[in-house]
């Protein structure tokens, strides 16, 4: 079973620890929480669990039709949304426990003073494409 | 058939049946069965590779050889790197031993109870069926690193088990079932090969439960090609084109039913099967069997005591003796369930109650768990609320 682990610049429940943003953390406390990352991916690779990993970039705009024959309607960048989506990791388990675990496991990740940032990640589980039942 | 590509012009199929043998003529030379399975698995790469501007006179042979030297240049480079001798002799020792043991044990081994279903999936697919890393990657859309450490994972895990006792039958039957009812992606045929793979085991072993298994999948089969309409849209059994379902499986399926129904030793396959038979029987929805089906469903209960079964039997129960009953039935049922509330919204519609059967279909496309059953669910809340006229 495939689950998205949808990781928030913005939004979702409020923070459990407010964390120092990490533009004010030191060099080596974002390195060691991009090495807490890193090494949680590739530990799910070696558990055959790993599928895919995305940083977004906090840029970018809306982007809607306006109608025929004219060009489509752009709205952002999000300065002023709610929720703002700072990337992704999607996993391939057993379970849904398996999923939370592994979510609960990545939120821990350092932040600044080395402290567990216990952010809120998203966990979305993913629609199969057949039917669950024979009909 | 399958497969095409890069391996056009080679039997694939051909070479899948062979793989299960070849790692059995490695493993009585005394390769260890993990090692046995990455040199047979980089043999057929190999095969795949060169056979096309270069077939083998014998297949089998060719395979033997070039998997015998990559398991040899491995324990080479392993023993050396640990400095002692070469546990196997480099010489193959002669005496054949029936390789439908070897086979069969292969199909015990990766889907051995300690595995994850998934993992047990992969090396079902890779070990007895004969696909490559890369073709079951793409079949579970997963990278096809995380592929190789979730096969050589699942082979650590059974290394040290003994080979020499029976294994579970039932979940080899389990791991089979589930191979041919995911979703896939990729080229390959993986129902298709599902279906080899029972039907190769059914040639191996005489259990009643093989051949309901098979019978189960046939029947499936046979309708597969009119469950979905334009666009991927899920056609539900009773809107299906019957016109449209391969007779030539349901009499196959029909047939090995009925073979296994004579022994006397029922299983949930043969059940499940049974009641896959009474709708390909029927020429229309409305002369379908529900009460024979409701028996079924009584005697499958009996063996699994499982609530999919049970919500299953509540729909039946509803086409037997009316949506009332079948609602009755439902409500034993536990509702936390995927698919209690769709089975809620289709008995009330049939008991008449619209506003709450579009309520329901409306609920249940939430709760879906697979896009055609969501798109399914909103079609046919859209359909009920047209016909409330709100």
């Amino acid at each position: 079973m495939k689950y998205l682990i949808l990781k928030h610049y913005r939004g979702g429940p409020t923070p459990a620890v407010e964390f120092t943003p990490m533009e004010k953390w030191t060099p080596e406390e974002v390195d060691a929480h991009m090495q807490y990352m890193s090494d949680f991916a590739s530990r799910l690779q070696e558990t055959g669990e790993f599928v895919d990993s995305q940083a977004l970039s906090s840029e970018g705009a809306f982007v809607r039709s306006d109608g025929e024959g004219r060009p489509p309607v752009t709205d952002g960048p999000f300065a002023e949304t709610k929720d703002l989506i700072a990337g992704w990791m999607i996993i391939d388990v057993e379970s849904w426990d398996r999923a939370v675990e592994l979510a609960g496991e990545l939120s821990a990740a350092p932040g600044a003073g080395g402290e567990p940032i216990h952010e809120w990640l998203e966990v979305r589980p993913f629609l199969t494409g057949v039917p669950g039942g024979t009909d | 058939m399958s497969g095409v590509g890069s391996s056009a012009g080679v039997d694939e199929s051909l070479l899948r049946e062979l793989v299960p043998a070849v790692i059995g003529v490695l493993g009585r030379r005394g390769a260890d069965f993990a090692s046995a399975e990455d040199a047979v698995q980089e043999a057929l790469i190999r095969a795949l590779d060169t056979w096309p501007d270069n077939p083998p006179r014998d297949p089998k042979g060719w395979l033997v050889a070039v998997a015998w030297r990559k398991f040899l240049d491995a324990a080479r480079a392993e023993s050396s790197r640990q400095g002692r001798e070469l546990a196997v002799d480099a010489e193959p020792p002669a005496g054949p031993a029936p390789a439908t043991d070897d086979t069969l044990r292969l199909y015990f081994l990766c889907a051995h109870p300690v595995l994850p279903p998934a993992a047990a999936v992969a090396l079902t697919l890779r070990a007895v069926g004969g696909l490559t890393t890369r073709q079951i990657a793409a079949a579970h859309l997963v990278p096809e690193a995380t592929m190789v450490q979730r096969i050589s994972r699942a082979k650590r895990r059974i290394a040290d088990l003994p080979l020499d006792q029976p294994g579970d039958l039932a979940t080899v039957l389990r791991v089979l079932y589930l191979v041919f009812n995911e979703g896939y992606g990729g080229d390959v045929d993986v129902a298709g090969e599902a279906i080899r793979l029972a039907r190769q085991l059914a040639a191996l072993t005489d259990e009643p439960e093989v051949a309901g298994l098979l019978a189960l999948m046939l029947l499936h089969q046979a309708r597969r090609a009119s469950r979905t309409g334009p666009g991927g849209r899920l056609v539900p059994l009773a809107q299906q084109d019957r016109s449209r379902w391969d007779t030539a499986l349901i009499a196959e399926g029909v047939a090995i039913l009925q073979t296994a129904l004579a022994r006397d030793q029922l299983g949930e396959y043969q059940a499940q099967a049974a009641i896959a038979a009474l709708h390909a029987d029927a020429p229309s929805a409305e002369e379908t069997d529900w009460v024979q089906i409701v028996e079924w469903y009584d005697e499958l209960l009996a063996i699994t005591d499982s609530p999919v079964v049970r919500l299953n039997r509540a729909v039946a129960v509803g086409e037997a003796d009316g949506p009332q009953a079948g609602l009755s039935a439902l409500a034993a049922v536990d509702a936390g369930l995927p698919r209690h509330t769709a089975a809620a919204a289709y008995l009330h519609e049939r008991a008449g109650d619209l506003a709450r059967a579009a309520d329901l279909y409306a609920e249940a496309a939430r709760l879906a768990t697979s896009v055609p059953e969501r798109d399914h669910l909103t079609r046919e809340a859209a359909r009920v609320r047209q016909l409330l006229g709100t």
